[in-house]
């Protein structure tokens, strides 16, 4: 036998008397990056082609520090460029194309992710850091999800809102964030085309690679130029695309500040808004739960995407007759997560998005320790180079620290309690974001009665983080609002008469 | 004395235990992993004949192979080899001299449809034989009809008859029809003191499954975190592929440990896996599939 003897076992650690070492280790299984192609420095892709920019800022592999490529940084003109050929597109081709000729191209780039699925999601882990394991069996196959069931409506808008008469708006102009990259872009660029708008849209500075990608499939699909135009860039290149006058309408997801001061650049405008903020969700376990799966549940709705997930199931709300149970459990759990190399493909836990991140979570965690909660964190090791972190829990924490009330976005579990399931909705109720929540019983009718009094977008039943194209996605209170995905995802870019 | 009381046990639910099971299967075996998997897969495996047609002959070619396996190269023997009780006598004499062990279904195997003291004595006399295992049957009659103390009862009195003989409980998962009570089945087995509990007998068309053996993983996690006592997991039936039992392993390393990566706390019950374990072992080697032709049959 080629397993080592318990006593040759290098890295154990005894969970509650259980053993999770070496004895038997998975080698190393990484995904090969040989067949992907990028190109070394990216401009903007403006109606319908690729072009060089200014002032070039690079790109980095999250769990190598290594520079992947360079990208430009649009400014003012190379954004009113981007807007003016989506204008043309828009006034020349789009909107009078027949629906059901729109809904072709939207349906080729649906298929042509699918094809390209393997590159796009080694993309995706190189230049984000999630694990190799979802952006594979996640996020790829919700992109291609998301634009074969947009592709769909578009030509049964009329269908969509009975009785009413709608049209598209214009130029939508979209900002999206780091932490789902090429899905947020599908989230955004799928229903706006399929509604007939057309679109300028700006990947997150750190997480640019794949939009370049998608605009190669649009290439590719022989979509009108000016119907997609992709601008990279920081908080700068986003604003001029906020705040240009051609934009109909704006569609940004990421953080509650970001969204505050858009909402004021726009404000008395003409300019339609929908924003997806930040969230702390509460993942709310009672003591008639199925433990072990909801146990299962508050990994996935913590640890999921290193936790940079604006959805995450942060708030873990435990009924006090099980908590020590919940937690013993949870820890038991994560002793079996692996963290590392984000193209390994037996990798649970990749690389944390960026430095800025990483620093961000190691100052809340250190305000949680600082404040009394208290602290645990599984025994694994990390990798010397890159940004990571251990999945983290704190318990003994009280609703007015910070680690319950601010979004840490990052791999790190507060833990509260409650008695009653009145408490339970009030203290899941008692923050400023409303975006998700989890609820774990076995019991129907507690289900169905505290999900009708928690006030989020998304309230998940005996589950968490499950996508779907169908499925509305939003949220209440500072977590924004619009929703997108479903039929509701339509909505924000049409006009409903 | 007063009679059995199932204690309070967590329920389980469908969607999410077959979600995670089904994500242990996504774990990337390859290389040397893969090796020692197959090597903990042959290890760990009962070899199982349990027909009608079973002869002397029959069994002691088995045993043959169980010692075995593979001819040509250095190979693990197996754990056990599983047989009716006339027949332990004859794999006991076969196997003289190897550390193989000889365990036999016992108690009316496979529906247990019979009078008590019967399956005790089934029990003595297939120990007397020299079964070092003995692989009895739950009557599911009576646990599905809430008899929980009778379930409990006849595993304590099968443990006692069995002696020194370890005491696999078969809960016939295929025919409890929810998870929540195979749970409930496996914490009445490891109350009455089994040594082990097995999915399944084999001659119900639904066997082993991952979900049912993670839902025992957790009873038997459970059971060691509230009494220190570790207990064993045996799935058998309709594994079949060498793919499959390193899902298995995967399974019960990262939901148990470590400690319970030994033939002495898991099994795999099969009667045609030992084969294509052999096959991929000889890939491994060789980097080429061989014909099954070149893989016994006994």
């Amino acid at each position: 036998m080629t397993t080592k003897t318990q006593e040759e076992k290098a890295s154990t650690r005894d969970m509650a008397g259980l053993l999770f070492g070496d004895l038997w280790d998975y080698a190393p299984a990484p995904e090969s990056t040989e067949h992907v192609r990028y190109a070394q420095r990216y401009g903007h892709f403006i109606n319908g082609q690729f072009v060089d920019g200014k002032d070039y800022f690079p790109t980095i592999n999250p769990a190598t520090e290594e520079v992947i490529a360079e990208f430009a940084a649009a400014d003012e003109a190379e954004v009113d460029r981007a807007v003016q050929a989506a204008r043309n597109a828009y006034d020349g081709v789009w909107s009078k194309m027949k629906p059901a000729e729109r809904a072709k191209y939207i349906y080729r780039i649906g298929r042509l992710i699918q094809e390209k699925a393997r590159e796009l999601s080694i993309l995706e882990t190189m230049d984000g850091g999630k694990p190799i394991r979802e952006s594979r069996d996640v996020d790829v196959p919700l992109v291609a999800a998301h634009f074969l069931y947009y592709a769909g409506w578009a030509d049964k808008l009329q269908y969509a809102f009975p009785g009413a008469r709608v049209s598209s708006l214009g130029v939508a102009g979209q900002v999206i964030p780091w932490n789902f990259p090429l899905l947020m872009a599908a989230w955004k660029v799928a229903p706006a085309l399929a509604a007939g708008n057309t679109v300028v849209l700006k990947p997150a500075e750190t997480t640019p690679l794949t939009a370049m990608k998608l605009a190669e499939i649009c290439q590719e699909a022989d979509l009108p130029p000016g119907v997609v135009n992709i601008v990279n860039g920081a908080g700068r290149t986003g604003a001029a695309i906020v705040n240009h006058p051609q934009i109909d309408k704006v569609a940004f997801t990421g953080s509650t500040d970001v969204g505050k001061i858009i909402q004021r650049a726009i404000a008395g405008t003409h300019k339609r808004l929908t924003l997806e903020l930040g969230g702390k969700g509460a993942n709310i376990i009672f003591e008639d739960a199925a433990i072990d799966q909801a146990v299962e549940g508050i990994i996935q709705g913590i640890f999921f995407n290193q936790g940079h997930v604006c959805c995450a199931g942060s708030r873990l709300l435990v009924q006090e007759s099980v908590v020590d149970e919940v937690v013993q459990k949870l820890r038991i759990r994560m002793e079996s997560l692996r963290v590392g190399d984000p193209l390994d493909k037996n990798t649970d836990i990749g690389a944390i998005n960026s430095r800025a991140q990483l620093e961000k979570i190691h100052e809340l965690v250190q305000s949680g320790v600082d404040e009394g909660a208290k602290l645990y964190q599984s025994s694994c090791s990390l990798p010397e180079r890159g940004f990571f972190y251990r999945p983290s829990v704190f318990t003994e924490v009280a609703q007015s620290h910070r680690i319950a009330q601010e979004e840490i976005f990052g791999p790190v579990l507060s833990v509260l309690t409650f008695r009653t399931p009145e408490e339970a909705m009030k203290k899941a109720n008692n923050t400023p974001y409303g975006l998700s929540a989890g609820i774990w019983s076995d019991k129907g009718s507690k289900l169905f009665s505290v999900a009708g009094a928690i006030r989020a977008g998304v309230v998940w039943g005996n589950t968490y983080n499950q996508f779907d194209p169908a499925s509305p996605f939003g949220g209440y209170k500072e977590s924004g609002f619009g929703r997108e995905g479903g039929l509701h995802g339509l909505k924000p870019y049409l006009e409903v008469r | 004395m007063q009679s059995y009381r199932l204690p309070k046990i967590p329920t389980v639910d469908q969607v999410q235990v077959e979600a995670r099971a089904a994500s242990f299967t996504k774990r990337s075996i390859k290389k040397e992993t893969k090796r020692a998997a197959l090597e903990m897969a042959i290890q760990m495996m009962d070899l199982t004949t349990l027909e009608g047609m079973d002869s002397e002959g029959k069994v002691q070619m088995m045993c043959k192979k169980a010692v075995q396996p593979m001819i040509g190269r250095p190979c693990p023997s197996v754990a056990a080899v599983c047989v009716y009780p006339t027949l332990v006598g004859v794999a006991k004499r076969a196997l003289e001299g190897s550390q193989v062990k000889v365990a036999a279904v016992a108690t009316a195997f496979p529906s247990g449809q019979s009078f008590l003291p019967i399956r005790l004595e089934e029990i003595r006399q297939t120990v007397a034989e020299g079964a070092d295992e003995i692989d009895m049957v739950i009557s599911r009659g009576a646990f599905l009809s809430g008899e929980y103390a009778r379930i409990f009862d006849e595993v304590a009195a099968s443990k006692e008859a069995c002696g020194e003989a370890h005491l696999k409980v078969i809960l016939e998962t295929g025919e409890l029809g929810a998870y929540d009570q195979v749970r409930k089945a496996s914490q009445i087995a490891m109350d009455a003191g089994a040594d082990f509990i097995k999915t399944s007998t084999g001659k119900v068309s639904e066997a082993a499954t991952l979900p049912v053996t993670l839902v025992m993983l957790e009873a038997v996690r459970d059971f060691y975190m509230q009494t220190g006592k570790k207990i064993g997991v045996k799935p058998a039936g309709g594994i079949r592929k060498a793919k499959q039992s390193w899902h298995y392993l995967v399974m019960v390393k990262e939901t148990l440990g470590d400690d319970w990566l030994t033939p002495d706390l898991f099994r795999l019950g099969a009667s045609s896996l030992l084969n294509d374990v052999l096959m991929q072992l000889e890939r491994l080697e060789t980097g080429h599939y061989q014909s099954n032709l070149y893989f016994s049959e006994d």
